[in-house]
C-alpha cells in the first residue's frame, strides 16, 4: 500500500513538473516571446529591452529553465505583472474564496444528487425518473454561465431574494482571520456577518453545483438499479431482511461506490466551473484571478502559479479518490 | 425406440445445434451488431428525438442562405436608427427577432450561427479524434516505450481539467483567433481518444481474430488498420458525438471569458451568448435566451443520439 503511495506521488510529480516544462517552453515559443505578448501594441524597442532584462528573458534558455524549475520548486513564482505583488500573496488572498465557493458547491451536489438519483433509480419509469432524467440533461447541456445570469435576473432584479454579486455586504465589518467568512464569522461570534456570507454563498454554489449534481444523479441512479438487480438483494429480501436494512446496507452501500469515483472527478468541473461562476458574480476567487490575468495583457506569473495550482489539486483528489477506494471497498483491498 | 430412430434423432440433434450455433455467431458478428444496433435505436425514441435535433440544425445550417431573411453582417439603418446603449430594437416588420447590438438582424445570424457552431463543433471534434486515434493507435499497437511515452503525454494533457486546459491553451497563445478556440477545444480530447484506443486495441491484441489474422501471416500493419481499428470504431463513434456537445459548451464558455474568435462578424452561438448576450442582459435578454437555447438544444441533440448509441451497442441490452 505504501509503496503504491509513492509510486503514484512520484508519478504526480513527474507529471506537474513535464506540464510546467512545456508551459514554460511554449511561452518562450510565441512570436517575439512572453515580452510582446505583454506589451503588445504599445511595444517600443526600449520598453521591450528594459522588461527582457527585469524578467531576465535576455539570459540563455537553460539558464532560465534551471531558475524556473527551482522557483515551481520552492513555489516562487516572482512578482504580478499586473499589481506588482508577489504571486503567491495574491494566490493566497484569492484561495479561501473558491474553496469556500467550491465546498458549498459540492456539499450541494452530494447533498442533493445522492438522493435524487437515488428516488429516481427506485422509481423507475415513473414521473419523479423521467424528470429527472430531462433536468439533469438540460443540467449537462447548459452553458453554466448562462445559468448563473438566468438565476441572478430572476432573483436578485426580479425578486430581491439574493445579493446580486460579492462575497459578503460591504462595510459589514467581518473580522477576517482565516479568509473563510462563514467560518470567520463562527469563530469571532459574528453570526450576523455568518449569516450574510451565507446568503451571497447560495445562487453561486447552485450555479456552479449545475454539472455535478447532474452527473451525481445519473451515476447514483443508474449505480442503484444495477445493484437492485443484483442476486444478493433479491437474497436479502427473500431471507425476510426489514426493507429499510436492505436499503441501507445492500443497496446503498454498494451503489455508492461509484458515485465516489464521480465525486472525484468532478473536482475538475468545480475548478473549472469556478472561473465562470465567478466572473458572473464577481467573487473575487482563484477563477476571477485566471480571467483578470488573462484579459488586458497576460500576467503570465500569475497564470503559471495558477496552472501549476489547479494541476495539483485536480491530480491530488483523484489519487485520494482512487486510495480510498481500499478503505470503502474490501474487494480492492485483497487483490 | 429402433436403432435407427435413434440415430436419425441425434443426427437430427446435432444439426439443429450446428444451426443454432452458426445462426448465434452469425448474429454475434460485426455487422449483426451494427444492424441490430440501428434496429434497436430506430425504435428508441431518445434516439430519433436525439436524430432529429440534429437533423434540424443541419438542414438549418446547410441552407442558412436560404432560409436566413437577410445578410447576417448587413447593418440595418432602421434598427441602428433606434439603437443606444439601453435599448435594443425588439422584433418589427422584417425583422422577426429584432436587432442585435450592431443593428443587424438578429435572426438571420441567429439561422447562420447554425452553420458557424457546427463548423467549429465539428472540426474542433474531428482534430481532436484524428490526433487521439493516431496517437491510440500508435501506442496500442507499438507498445513498449512508445506506449509509455503516449501514455505519460495523456497524463500531463489530463492533469488539468478540460476547460481550464483549453482556458490555458488560449491563454498562452498570444492572440486569439477562430482557430486558437478550434485548436484548444480539440487538443482537449486528443488523451481521451488516444486512452480509448489503445485500450482497444490492447484488448483486442491477445483476442482469437488477431492470432487468427497473425498465424495466417498477414502483415502488421494490415492487422492494425484491418483487423483492430474496425473494432474500436464504434466505441470512437460514441465518444465524439458525445465530445461535439461538450465542444460548443467549451466554445462558448472561451467567448465569455474573452477568449474567443475576435471577429465582430462572426455569427456564432457561442460567440453571441458568451459576448453580446451576457453584455446586453438587462437591456434584450432574447440576444441571450435565442442563442442559449439554441446551444442547449444542440447539446441535448447530441447527448441523447451519443447515450442512445452507445446503449444500443452494448451487448448487455441485446436480446
Amino acid at each position: 500500500m505504501v509503496r503504491v503511495i509513492l509510486r503514484r506521488l512520484i508519478q504526480l510529480i513527474a507529471t506537474v513538473i513535464a506540464l510546467m516544462t512545456l508551459v514554460f517552453f511554449w511561452l518562450r515559443s510565441l512570436p517575439g516571446g512572453p515580452v510582446d505578448a505583454l506589451l503588445g501594441e504599445r511595444a517600443t524597442p526600449q520598453t521591450r529591452e528594459l522588461l527582457t532584462r527585469a524578467l531576465g528573458y535576455d539570459q540563455p534558455i537553460w539558464v532560465q529553465y534551471g531558475r524556473f524549475l527551482k522557483n515551481v520548486v520552492t513555489g516562487n513564482f516572482g512578482n504580478s505583472i499586473r499589481t506588482g505583488e508577489p504571486v503567491t500573496e495574491v494566490i493566497s488572498r484569492a484561495f479561501p474564496a473558491t474553496i469556500e465557493l467550491a465546498v458549498a458547491a459540492i456539499i450541494i451536489a452530494i447533498g442533493l444528487g445522492i438522493p435524487l438519483g437515488y428516488l429516481a433509480a427506485r422509481h423507475r419509469g415513473r414521473l419523479l425518473d423521467n424528470a429527472t432524467i430531462i433536468v439533469t440533461l438540460v443540467g449537462i447541456s447548459i452553458p453554466i454561465f448562462f445559468l448563473g445570469y438566468l438565476l441572478k435576473d430572476w432573483l436578485t432584479q426580479d425578486i430581491h431574494l439574493f445579493p446580486p454579486s460579492g462575497r459578503i455586504t460591504t462595510g459589514l465589518g467581518n473580522t477576517d482571520v482565516t479568509g473563510f467568512f462563514v467560518l470567520d464569522g463562527l469563530l469571532t461570534r459574528e453570526l450576523d456577518a455568518s449569516a450574510d456570507a451565507l446568503w451571497h454563498l447560495v445562487l453561486p454554489a447552485f450555479t456552479l453545483a449545475t454539472i455535478p449534481l447532474a452527473i451525481i444523479i445519473r451515476i447514483t441512479r443508474a449505480s442503484v438499479l444495477d445493484v437492485l438487480d443484483e442476486d444478493y438483494i433479491r437474497t436479502a429480501d427473500a431471507k425476510g431482511l426489514r426493507n429499510a436494512t436492505v436499503r441501507k446496507r445492500h443497496v446503498l452501500r454498494n451503489a455508492l461506490l461509484p458515485v465516489v469515483t464521480t465525486i472525484g472527478l468532478q473536482t475538475g468541473a468545480l475548478l473549472a466551473g469556478a472561473v465562470l461562476t465567478e466572473k458572473v458574480y464577481n467573487w473575487g476567487g482563484l477563477g476571477t484571478l485566471i480571467t483578470d490575468s488573462i484579459s488586458g495583457g497576460r500576467d503570465y506569473p500569475v497564470l503559471q502559479a495558477l496552472i501549476l495550482l489547479a494541476a495539483v489539486v485536480f491530480i491530488v483528489v483523484n489519487l485520494a479518490v482512487d486510495l480510498s477506494y481500499a478503505f470503502i471497498d474490501p474487494r480492492v483491498r485483497v487483490k | 425406440m429402433s436403432g435407427s430412430g435413434g440415430i436419425a434423432t441425434l443426427a437430427d440433434h446435432k444439426r439443429r445445434r450446428v444451426e443454432e450455433l452458426i445462426a448465434r455467431t452469425s448474429e454475434a458478428g460485426g455487422v449483426s451488431l451494427i444492424r441490430d444496433a440501428g434496429r434497436r435505436l430506430l425504435r428508441n425514441p431518445t434516439a430519433v428525438v436525439g436524430a432529429a435535433i440534429i437533423l434540424l440544425f443541419l438542414v438549418i445550417a446547410i441552407f442558412a442562405p436560404l432560409v436566413a431573411p437577410h445578410d447576417p453582417v448587413q447593418r440595418f439603418p432602421e434598427l441602428t436608427r433606434d439603437l443606444t446603449v439601453d435599448h435594443i430594437p425588439g422584433a418589427t416588420a422584417g425583422h422577426p427577432l429584432g436587432s442585435d447590438p450592431l443593428g443587424r438582424d438578429f435572426a438571420s445570424r441567429m439561422i447562420y450561427g447554425a452553420r458557424q457552431t457546427l463548423f467549429v463543433g465539428v472540426l474542433a471534434t474531428l482534430i481532436g479524434l484524428l490526433l487521439g486515434v493516431l496517437l491510440g493507435v500508435i501506442a496500442g499497437a507499438v507498445g513498449g516505450r512508445v506506449d509509455m511515452v503516449v501514455m505519460r503525454l495523456t497524463d500531463v494533457m489530463l492533469a488539468l481539467p478540460s476547460l481550464l486546459l483549453a482556458i490555458t491553451l488560449v491563454a498562452l497563445a498570444s492572440r486569439s483567433t477562430q482557430w486558437t478556440v478550434i485548436i484548444a477545444v480539440a487538443v482537449v480530447n486528443v488523451p481521451i481518444f488516444a486512452r480509448l484506443l489503445r485500450g482497444s486495441m490492447l484488448a483486442q491484441r491477445e483476442s482469437d481474430h488477431v492470432l487468427a489474422a497473425r498465424a495466417l501471416g498477414v502483415k502488421r500493419h494490415d492487422i492494425v488498420l484491418r483487423h483492430m481499428l474496425p473494432n474500436s470504431l464504434t466505441a470512437v463513434i460514441v465518444q465524439a458525438t458525445l465530445t461535439f456537445a461538450v465542444a460548443i459548451l467549451d466554445a462558448a464558455a472561451l467567448s465569455f471569458l474573452g477568449l474567443g474568435d475576435p471577429d465582430i462578424n462572426r455569427a456564432e452561438w457561442g460567440l453571441m451568448l458568451g459576448v453580446d448576450g451576457v453584455r446586453y442582459f438587462e437591456v434584450r435578454p432574447e440576444l441571450a435566451y435565442f442563442p442559449a437555447l439554441a446551444i442547449i438544444l444542440v447539446a441535448l441533440g447530441f447527448t441523447l443520439l451519443g447515450e442512445s448509441i452507445r446503449e444500443a451497442l452494448d451487448p448487455k441490452n441485446r436480446r
